[in-house]
């Protein structure tokens, strides 16, 4: 037997534990439950709700579960008269001031608290005194709070100091005073926040878009991934009676562990936006007006089988499934086009032949957090993929160097080893480079953009701790991708990577954009990657192009199109265009010919490919709002108007695993394939690198009245405070 | 010998002609002559009725004219017709309130449940047990209708769960 395990007894069962375990974390792994409130296994021990009572052989009181040690030779009772009566007493102490509103309260039938009364409160109270009242506090459009609930176990509180970074909530004053709150009036401002809703055992912190609406037991708990970052986190939709009620976290160690980012969890309100498009609409002699679905699809295909081949279009956002871009990638084949593309906000299209397969991480999510160095380049990253800068704030915490290079300095809830900061990407990327390379001769690419450049103290200590790191990374963000000089960042990273040791990775937008790369929604290639024959139009020169016909899935173009300022002005010059969109926006009605209301990811079923090349597929859990379809039928039917073979689908999933058929096992690999030489870096900074704010990234976002709400979304519409 | 079947045949034979079970009969319809009758004529005269009588069901109010019930739905869930539908919402002033309250009463069997699980004594099924239906969906009891049979019987609800109360 080796020296890190203890031999213990639990309940009169032989156990084998780790040395320095806490019983309770044993006493869970082996399915004996000890009752608990402010222990939880992502947070520290606080040792403070008393609940997890244990009577432990030789110990003169009654042991709290969470903070003790097993030790060799333990006898824990945890269902013993002594440690019951221990954890009784507990429960009246605890009851003496919490309310009895378990009828109002949105916590009832999933409450902690009121489960374990169940099993430990006494029926009668015996308390005859003053019950304590709090006042509520205002934290913000996304927690409503009822203070008076609140049994301090302090899990908020650990999390913020531990899990955000940032401790926004805190404890005042002492003993029956005490209380939870911000220290001075705030709201609470994190894109994790929301997860003290689920850490909150009892009903004192809430959802409030959710409040009052529904009953726990009342809903139909469905799984689902979430629709707004590359990460694909796991969740759970609540549905009643057909609606949305909800969205919580499903925990899914290699992805998300137990966290959800508040994007992903009110995101499902823009679902129920009044902006919905209900019915088709066409424009006829400037004027909409409704339109059946048969006659508009009957017209799409007119329209689609009149154009001539390589005169049509199609635009797909990365919120896509890949079910619809498998559909839209073989539509484009039957048409005879390749002006097929995705990549709306990218402004660099030069190196994409050279692009990997698909925007790969470089690792697997959960290794992020077991890098040594990080180097994250044109990235916000706590805006862009906040499950993944929880990772790197992770990493942080066990040592690991994180640094990053942006033009200004984001805030940051760990610490950053260093911050290269400055105007131009390209120019603090080449000194980073340099700093790599450390007298070494640079590849030809990146040598005239290198040149003369002198790499400061603060990308010499970058270079430093990724070529000490033994797992060290890479990471380019989606400022980078975004990029007028894209390609030319990438060779240097790719530079940097190479002569540190450090791997190589992407960020990538949406939460499908690998699916999309993979399905073949591209120019220059089709499903798998494979090189199409001539490439066709991207989503830059689509715009400028004269189409017969063109295509819009899931995109707004004033708000998603980001490498076109005048993007609605050049759609609305194409001969005619048809949107497939949940939304009706003014943007697309200035520029489109007809519209056709497709479901957003509640209401359909499928399939996101997440940036570490997971796939993960999902139902339609949602009745569809208005006569909203899902877009792969609308797509499946509009190829069968256009008599394309192989086009009758009776399912996503078929339509799925076709496609995963076709590409059959795929190793992602990002290793640069461009050796081009880059001109100098002169210039190549002129444009500025565009950090869409956190609540703007979708439509649907951009539609949800909550995350409208917060600070992070006034202050990116500049209203202050 | 004559034996004891042929005997009874005889007697049988005799009573038949003597109008024997006739008579037996109208026997019964003369004790019953004189008797007091039992039957009522409904609907001018009326059988008495429990205060726990289950009828038609109504949403109560407080005195002072607030709503009593605040959408906890116990009485959905505990009702095994399923013939209640809530949907509820933060109302004007903050506090949790329904904005859809239907009973359907063709599904309900007229448990007692709903009035059992509620813990502010909101829905209760009133004595009331005359009541017809003309057209579809007028078995569809919404909010506004229960609250109107509350208001509109307070006096007689009220007083009946006084007299049930201390039962409870």
């Amino acid at each position: 037997m080796s020296d890190d395990v203890v031999n213990i007894e639990v309940d009169g069962k032989p156990v084998v534990a780790k040395k320095g375990q806490m019983v309770i974390a044993v006493t869970d792994q082996i399915g004996a439950y000890i009752p608990r409130f402010c222990y939880h296994e992502k947070l520290s021990i606080a040792a403070n709700c008393r609940m997890c009572l244990v009577e432990i052989e030789k110990a003169p009181k009654p042991m709290p579960a969470c903070a003790t040690p097993v030790g060799e030779g333990m006898k824990i009772f945890t269902r013993s008269p002594k440690a019951i009566a221990a954890q009784k007493a507990t429960m009246e102490f605890l009851l003496i001031n919490h309310p009895l509103d378990c009828p109002i309260c949105d916590q009832g039938g999933e409450c902690e608290l009121q489960d374990l009364a169940m099993g430990y409160g006494r029926d009668v109270s015996r308390y005859q005194d003053r019950k304590r009242v709090v006042k509520d506090k205002d934290i913000g459009p996304l927690v409503s709070t009822d203070m008076t609930r609140c049994i301090h176990c302090t899990r908020c509180v650990r999390f913020g100091e531990e899990v955000t970074g940032m401790p926004q909530l805190g404890t005042t004053s002492r003993g029956e005073n005490m209380q939870i709150s911000t220290y001075v009036e705030m709201s609470i401002d994190h894109e994790l926040s929301a997860n003290i809703i689920d850490l909150c055992p009892v009903g004192a912190l809430n959802n409030k878009p959710y409040r009052y609406s529904a009953r726990a037991w009342e809903m139909m708990q469905h799984e689902t991934i979430a629709p707004h970052d590359c990460v694909g986190s796991n969740m759970y939709a609540h549905v009643l009676r057909g609606t949305v009620k909800r969205i919580v976290p499903r925990p899914n160690e290699a992805i998300n562990e137990t966290w959800l980012s508040d994007r992903d969890r009110f995101s499902y309100e823009g679902i129920y936006s009044p902006d919905r498009l209900k019915k088709p609409q066409l424009r006829e002699n400037g004027a909409w007006r409704d339109i059946e679905w048969d006659a508009a699809l009957d017209k799409v295909a007119t329209v689609l089988g009149a154009a001539a081949p390589g005169k049509t279009g199609m635009l797909a956002s990365p919120v896509s499934t890949l079910e619809e871009a498998h559909l839209l990638s073989r539509l484009a084949t039957h048409l005879q086009t390749a002006n097929i593309d995705h990549r709306l906000s990218r402004a660099d299209f030069s190196g994409q032949d050279s692009d990997p397969i698909f925007p790969w991480l470089g690792c697997d999510i959960a290794a992020l957090e077991g890098q040594d160095a990080v180097f994250v380049a044109g990235c916000n990253i706590r805006h862009e993929a906040p499950i993944l800068a929880h990772r790197l704030r992770k990493a942080s915490l066990r040592g690991a160097k994180v640094s990053f290079a942006n033009r200004v300095r984001y805030q940051h809830h760990f610490a950053v080893d260093a911050y290269v900061e400055g105007a131009g990407l390209v120019a603090l990327l080449a000194g980073v480079a340099m700093a790599a390379a450390d007298g070494k001769e640079l590849p030809k690419s990146v040598a005239t953009v290198c040149k003369g450049i002198r790499p400061s103290a603060e990308q010499q200590r970058v270079a430093q701790s990724l070529r000490e790191g033994k797992h060290s990374l890479v990471l380019l963000g989606n400022m980078a991708t975004r990029h007028a000089a894209y390609s030319v960042l990438r060779a240097l990273a790719a530079c940097i990577a190479d002569f540190t040791g450090a791997k190589l990775g992407n960020l990538s937008e949406g939460p499908n954009a690998a699916g999309l790369h993979l399905a073949g929604v591209l120019p220059h290639r089709g499903q798998a990657g494979k090189q199409r024959n001539s490439a066709g139009l991207n989503a830059s020169t689509m715009l400028d192009a004269e189409l017969d016909a063109l295509l819009l899935l899931n995109l707004e173009p004033d708000a998603d199109v980001a490498a076109a300022a005048d993007a609605v002005a050049k759609i609305g010059k194409q001969k005619f265009v048809v949107a497939l969109t949940a939304f009706d926006s003014g943007s697309l009605r200035a520029c489109t010919d007809l519209l056709l209301p497709i479901g957003t990811f509640a209401e359909t079923s499928g399939t996101y490919v997440n940036v570490a090349g997971t796939w993960q597929s999902f139902a339609g859990i949602a009745s569809p709002v208005g006569e909203s379809r899902p877009a792969w039928k609308v797509l499946r039917v509009i190829g069968n108007l256009l008599h394309a073979t192989g086009f009758d689908y009776m399912s996503g999933e078929e339509v799925r695993d076709e496609l995963a058929a076709q590409i059959g096992a795929i190793t992602p690999d990002n290793s640069l394939l461009d050796t081009r030489v880059h001109a100098a870096a002169n210039g190549m900074d002129a444009a500025i690198e565009v950090d869409v704010p956190l609540y703007s990234v979708d439509g649907l976002v951009r539609r949800a009245a909550a995350l409208q709400l917060t600070p992070a979304a006034r202050r990116a519409a500049g209203e202050g405070k | 010998m004559v034996g004891v079947d042929d005997m009874n045949r005889l007697i049988s034979y005799f009573k038949t002609f003597a109008l024997w079970e006739l008579f037996r009969g109208l026997s019964v319809t003369q004790r019953n002559f004189f008797r007091k009758p039992v039957t009522l004529e409904y609907p001018e005269e009326k059988t008495p009725q429990s205060a726990r009588f289950r009828g038609l069901h109504a949403l109560r109010r407080y005195p002072n004219g607030e709503e009593r019930c605040i959408a906890c739905k116990l009485c959905e869930a505990v009702c095994p017709a399923l013939a209640i539908t809530i949907e509820s919402d933060v109302s004007n002033d903050g506090t949790r309130r329904t904005t859809r309250y239907d009973i359907d009463l063709f599904k309900c069997i007229y448990c007692g449940f709903c009035e059992e699980a509620c813990p502010v004594d909101a829905i209760v099924e009133t004595r009331i047990h005359e009541y017809h239906m003309e057209r579809p969906g007028e078995n569809i009891m919404t909010k506004d209708k229960l609250l109107a049979i509350g208001d509109k019987y307070d006096a007689m609800i009220s007083a009946d769960k006084a007299a049930d109360a201390k039962y409870r």
